[in-house]
């Protein structure tokens, strides 16, 4: 059963198209990510799937209730976890859940029993009567996790989940969202712009870039989909070996990115003597070269022809400018 | 409006009573700040005779103190909607199943609370300091016009809030459009008396003139312009104008 459907979902501001005729589905019990770079239209697309932006075009359903006509019915079945973190600060941990569950018309039996059961799930029940103002940002996160899933939603919308979090925090976190995923059979809706994130949360992925959808299928098929192997390699004429490596069949993909060229092969340890061969009838010299197995960031360079960790330096596991894939395992 | 909604509105009022009780020194200011209008200009002007005024200067005074309090703690009140969007907090209140209605009235009756129990503070006081009260219909009425000056003050901030998305706007309109307001509300003089004809015209033009004058003759009984009841009629439209206007822009409102 689709819980989310969406058709030529649009919104532009002043001229500007944030969100560009996106369509897809998500299933009841999934996990679905939106990856892509700040500035792709994420956020203002969970925004009009909750009700907080209208659409310029287009529609969508949420557990079957039209975005624009059921927004009553439509709220009722969802929580948000915004990207800013949407706390009274001067309220304790249990009133914000408190608050929340009495928006939503839960009894006090209800509001009881779910405050102690999320918090214990966050692990904040000691924190209960803590102001927020007083929290880390961690514990807000956590706060607002178990916040969005007060009254049990249908559908719940994560948005950046773990932006700006310590590594530590964010393994944390990623427990707590595949937990409550298995325990209440929630569906997730998350945006990222990490890579990992993705890869170790969500079923399927739609890659987005520019406010369109390159892509969407499941994390393995879409590492698949670039070849069982990627090699990258740097030279020093990259356009005349690109020209002259696509006259051969056995590579399926080819992608220039900056000074790199990635090539999607199978049994790629075995292509490396035949490509520096190649290379040298056509008097270019490599300088290095890498065979690993296609990640994420291959998958993102492949269908958007840039890396999105271009955009991408606050990544807290990774301080490097360079990214680590790119070390130069063998060198001539 | 179901029993969810009443749940909200309540909801929404406990927060703003939280918030407003956690925060000391928003207590103290918007109590202490009123008091040193109506002590240092009360006994300041004390010995002056205006012509026209009966009474002592402290008795046309109060009325306008009051009206004050509540209007700036009111103001607050709907302006404070901008924190909510800043801080984020408002995409909370407005992804939950609830109609803007209820949003609005929840935010208006908590601020309309906390602008009250200032305004009675301040009363008590002047009441105090010798303040005379006409009879107990008098200040029932002043109660009534109290209650719809803090509504309308709330819808009015709701209004500024909506148009604004940061404080900066709001200094400018703290002392563009109120300071002339409060000087034109006949609040510290008789504008009959001393204003040339078109300043008055535009005293006549602003709505809390009608508000104080009607506070002044419910609550004293001498020294206001207009009858106490035209005065609430004026008001009543007003306010169901302005609160009117306060949550169409709140529901236009995008978080």
């Amino acid at each position: 059963m689709d819980i989310i459907t969406t058709e030529n979902l649009t919104k532009t501001f002043d001229g500007f198209t944030a969100v560009d005729h996106i369509s897809f589905s998500v299933k009841k019990g999934e996990v679905f990510g939106f990856l892509g770079p700040n500035g792709a239209g994420k956020t203002t697309t969970i925004k009009m799937l909750t009700t907080l932006l209208y659409p310029t075009q287009g529609s969508a359903t949420i557990a079957g209730f039209d975005i624009l006509k059921q927004r009553a019915d439509v709220r009722e079945n969802i929580g948000v976890v915004f990207q800013e973190p949407a706390l009274d600060t001067e309220l304790t941990g249990r009133e914000n859940l408190d608050f929340h569950a009495r928006m939503y018309g839960l009894s006090q039996e209800v509001r009881k029993k779910r405050v102690f059961k999320l918090l214990t799930l966050v692990d904040l029940l000691d924190k209960k009567d803590v102001l927020v103002k007083h929290y880390s940002g961690g514990m807000k996160r956590r706060l607002e996790i178990a916040r969005g899933l007060m009254h049990s939603p249908t559908v719940l919308f994560l948005d950046e989940p773990t932006l700006g979090l310590d590594a530590q925090t964010r393994r944390a976190i990623w427990e707590y969202i595949k937990q409550l995923n298995k325990d209440e059979n929630t569906t997730i809706f998350l945006t990222t712009h990490y890579m990992d994130e993705a890869d170790f949360l969500c079923d399927r992925i739609g890659i987005i870039d520019h406010g369109k959808i390159m892509v969407m299928n499941t994390v393995d098929m879409l590492k698949k989909s670039i070849g069982n192997d990627v090699i990258t390699l740097s030279c020093s004429d990259i356009q005349k070996l690109q020209k002259r490596l696509e006259q051969e069949s056995w590579i399926s993909k080819i992608t220039p990115y900056a000074s790199f060229l990635t090539l999607g092969v199978e049994r790629g340890e075995e292509k490396i003597p035949a490509i520096f061969d190649i290379a040298r009838t056509v008097n270019v010299t490599i300088s290095s070269v890498d065979v690993r197995r296609p990640t994420l960031d291959d998958v993102f360079i492949y269908y958007t022809g840039r890396s999105m960790r271009e955009q991408d330096h606050e990544a807290p596991h990774n301080g490097t400018k360079k990214p680590a894939r790119f070390r130069l395992r063998w060198q001539k | 409006m179901n029993q969810k909604n009443f749940q909200a509105i309540y909801v929404l009022w406990l927060r703003q009573m939280k918030r407003f009780l956690r925060a000391k020194s928003r207590v103290l200011t918007t109590i202490v700040q009123p008091l040193f209008f109506l002590f240092i200009l009360g006994f300041g002007f004390n010995i002056a005779v205006f012509p026209g005024m009966q009474g002592s200067y402290i008795n046309f005074l109060a009325p306008g103190i009051i009206a004050m309090a509540i209007l700036f703690s009111s103001m607050f009140t709907g302006v404070s909607v901008l924190w909510d969007k800043q801080s984020g907090f408002l995409q909370e209140v407005l992804v939950a199943p609830v109609s803007r209605l209820s949003i609005v009235i929840g935010r208006t009756l908590g601020g309309a609370t906390i602008a009250l129990f200032q305004g009675f503070i301040i009363m008590i006081i002047a009441i105090a300091l010798g303040v005379p009260i006409t009879s107990t219909g008098g200040l029932l009425l002043t109660l009534v016009i109290m209650v719809l000056l803090s509504f309308t003050a709330v819808g009015f901030g709701l209004i500024i809030a909506s148009k604004m998305h940061d404080f900066e706007g709001f200094q400018s309109i703290m002392s563009l459009i109120l300071m002339p307001l409060l000087f034109l509300s006949s609040m510290f003089y008789p504008v009959t008396e001393s204003l040339p004809g078109w300043l008055q015209m535009l005293s006549y033009c602003n709505p809390l003139f009608y508000m104080i004058d009607g506070i002044r003759g419910s609550l004293t009984g001498v020294n206001n312009i207009l009858d106490p009841l035209v005065d609430l009629g004026i008001i009543l439209t007003l306010c169901i104008i302005i609160m009117g206007l306060g949550t169409y822009f709140f529901n236009k409102s995008e978080a």
